[in-house]
């Protein structure tokens, strides 16, 4: 006799019914922005010696940057798992894109997409902190100088530090040339890690070139207002405020395999044929990746 | 070995008084002798003890007397103006802390019995810009170099006592880099800025602020004069605060105004004798500084009691607040229970509109 066997009649009620999990409601949400107003009033938060804000960017500025984030742009960000869950790293990227949003989408991409929501401490121009809001706001979303005295303290307090290091020659080139690399910096970053032993993780990002395609430069108004470009783009300033809105380009962010630069010592950043070598490997390594992460885009706007 | 004859200059202020105090306490220094070119308070002359008060004007070659008749072996030069509301405008400032500076040192070089020298220094040295790493080291130097006031002053009488020191390499210098004091009782130049009931600062800008407690600037420098610590070092508070963040801890309303026309409300509080804002104060609310304190707790062998909230908090005791956190805390309470009534009704009477769906899970089961 073959034994009896149970026969599930309907399988789809196998799973137990769980409801779907319920975004806070509004009374919640309510008390959580009154508690955070009253936190504002009265000055009980953290801030640390960089100027860094944890509770108005977790509250403020990263929910303005999720819309941007998950719909605008549709970031998709890919091998994550290549940055540390804990620990300094310094994560190497390309920069475009006229506006700095790129550094806003690469944050936003490190803490909620990471398994362990790891802040990206990034390194600006010193440009960005003449400017009155951008350079104070820059400072509360976690910003610093970029100068090896602030990467080398951020990186052995075990955080991990984005930086461009193509700066104003990467975000304010022209549309036609998208996509190339331009010069490395002077390796700044690479003496850095050297120092404090951190793994350098390359970091490609696919869309920035896209949101504000700069087909000219006015050079003589740049001049006057002392800033390094003065883009002007089919929409801007054609359109007027119209124009700073940013075209809706498909975005993929890529980490890429961490290069170790522990084994080599501190010492070895004394030594400028080893720093130029790494400096060109990481520009090739995210070069190369450039090119992949364009292959598997549909299209601009996909 | 405790210094058996020690001299302070600036000792009618506070600190300067504060010191002479604790260094007569002392039972093994032998004398302590206070200079200043004003007399001190009756009430902090009932503090000095024994101390020996010298009314000299260290600008005045007298002060060589002075040191040669006692045979002093340990200076502590701490009357350097911050202010030049403090004495009597910019240029008698500049002629007291920088000619006074190089007399007294001129006068300690020609001293056989000077053996160390401690300078009550400050971190302004490192200038306030937006080209400045975060945090100073003692080995680094401003990148702005300071174009006037206080700091320039500063920047100079280290160059000066640097230059002494070469020249008397027998002499142990201290250089005792201090960020912005506070406390109840001292009278610095955030203490009166936090007391006014609005605070002007500058629109688009927030300064990263390191306070050191009076306590802590007090037994830093007994312990710099009583010591041996030789060198330059940074004194400040662990952790830091911005300036927005200070002012709303203490209750204080923020007004920020742009900067072109917080000059002439800087003017317009000078005439009115309330707070001082010059070009480099402007510069320093609008950038601020942090200084590292590794060399401190290392080498100097002390740490700050007080982090920088801690001396915050214990200032705030002495300001009442014109934001209380109380009222606050029983708006945002109010606000809350009040619309949290407002959605009760309103889910009742969704309810009542749309009764809910029933619950999912059981199906009805045809029979076949």
């Amino acid at each position: 006799m073959p034994e009896a066997r149970v026969i599930p009649l309907r399988p789809d009620d196998d799973d137990p019914f769980v409801p779907p999990a319920t975004p806070p409601g509004w009374e919640e949400q309510l008390a959580g922005g009154l508690e955070f107003l009253r936190r504002r009033i009265t000055g009980e938060y953290e801030t640390d010696e960089f100027g860094f804000d944890p509770d108005l960017t977790d509250h403020v500025l990263l929910p303005i940057l999720r819309p941007f984030f998950e719909k605008w742009f549709r970031v998709e960000s890919q091998g994550l798992d290549n940055v540390p869950s804990q620990g300094g790293a310094l994560i190497v990227a390309n920069h475009s894109g006229t506006v700095p949003v790129d550094a806003l989408m690469t944050t936003v991409a490190l803490h909620d997409d990471h398994p362990a929501s790891r802040r990206l401490r990034l390194l600006g121009a010193d440009l960005v902190f003449d400017l009155p809001f951008i350079g104070t706001m820059s400072r509360k979303m976690g910003t610093t100088l970029a100068c090896n005295e602030d990467a080398e303290r951020l990186l052995t307090a075990g955080e991990t530090v984005g930086v461009f290091p193509e700066g104003f020659k990467g975000i304010g080139k022209p549309f036609r040339e998208r996509y190339t690399l331009q010069r490395f910096g002077r390796g700044g970053f690479v003496t850095a890690a050297l120092r404090t032993g951190v793994p350098i993780i390359p970091c490609a990002i696919v869309g920035a070139e896209e949101i504000y395609p700069m087909i000219g430069n006015a050079k003589t108004v740049a001049r006057l207002l002392g800033l390094p470009y003065l883009p002007i783009t089919p929409t801007f300033p054609l359109l007027g405020p119209l124009g700073l809105v940013p075209l809706p380009s498909k975005w993929l962010i890529a980490f890429g395999e961490p290069i170790e630069t522990a084994s080599y010592g501190p010492a070895a950043a004394e030594d400028p044929m080893l720093v130029f070598n790494l400096t060109d490997q990481v520009r090739e390594t995210i070069q190369h990746s450039l090119y992949q992460l364009l292959l598997q885009r549909k299209g601009v706007f996909a | 070995m405790p210094p058996a004859v020690v001299l302070v200059t600036g000792v009618s202020r506070w600190l300067g008084g504060a010191l002479a105090a604790e260094l007569a306490a002392d039972p093994s220094i032998g004398r302590v002798i206070g200079v200043d070119t004003v007399p001190p308070s009756p009430d902090m002359l009932h503090r000095l003890g024994r101390t020996e008060f010298v009314r000299a004007d260290i600008r005045n070659p007298l002060i060589g007397k002075v040191i040669a008749a006692a045979s002093v072996d340990t200076v502590v030069h701490m009357n350097i103006s911050s202010t030049p509301a403090g004495s009597g405008g910019r240029a008698p400032m500049k002629e007291l802390n920088v000619i006074g500076t190089m007399q007294l040192l001129a006068a300690c070089q020609r001293a056989p019995s000077v053996r160390r020298f401690v300078l009550k220094s400050t971190s302004a040295v490192y200038g306030a810009s937006s080209r400045d790493p975060a945090v100073f080291t003692e080995a680094m130097q401003a990148r702005a170099v300071p174009a006037g006031g206080f700091a320039k002053d500063s920047l100079d009488i280290e160059g000066y006592v640097r230059a002494f020191s070469r020249r008397r390499p027998d002499v142990d210098v201290a250089m005792l880099r201090f960020t912005n004091f506070i406390g109840p009782r001292i009278d610095s130049l955030l203490t009166g800025f936090f007391r006014m009931p609005v605070v002007p600062t500058a629109l688009g800008y927030d300064a990263r602020v390191q306070l050191l407690h009076e306590d802590d600037a007090l037994a830093v420098l007994t312990r710099a004069t009583t010591g041996d610590f030789v060198g330059t070092v940074n004194v400040g508070g662990e952790g830091t605060l911005l300036l927005s963040q200070a002012i709303r801890r203490l209750g204080r309303v923020d007004v920020p105004i742009p900067t072109p026309a917080l000059g002439s409300v800087g003017r317009l509080s000078r005439r009115f004798g309330f707070v001082d804002y010059s070009p480099e104060q402007m510069r320093f609310l609008n950038f601020g500084r942090v200084v590292d304190t590794t060399v401190l707790r290392e080498r100097f062998g002390y740490t700050p009691r007080y982090t920088t909230e801690a001396a915050l908090a214990d200032y705030a005791r002495t300001v009442p607040p014109v934001i209380s956190p109380r009222l606050v805390q029983s708006v945002t309470s109010r606000v809350r229970s009040v619309l949290e009534r407002a959605g009760d009704t309103a889910t009742a009477v969704g309810e009542r509109l749309r009764p809910a769906p029933p619950a999912p899970g059981l199906r009805a089961v045809r029979d076949a």
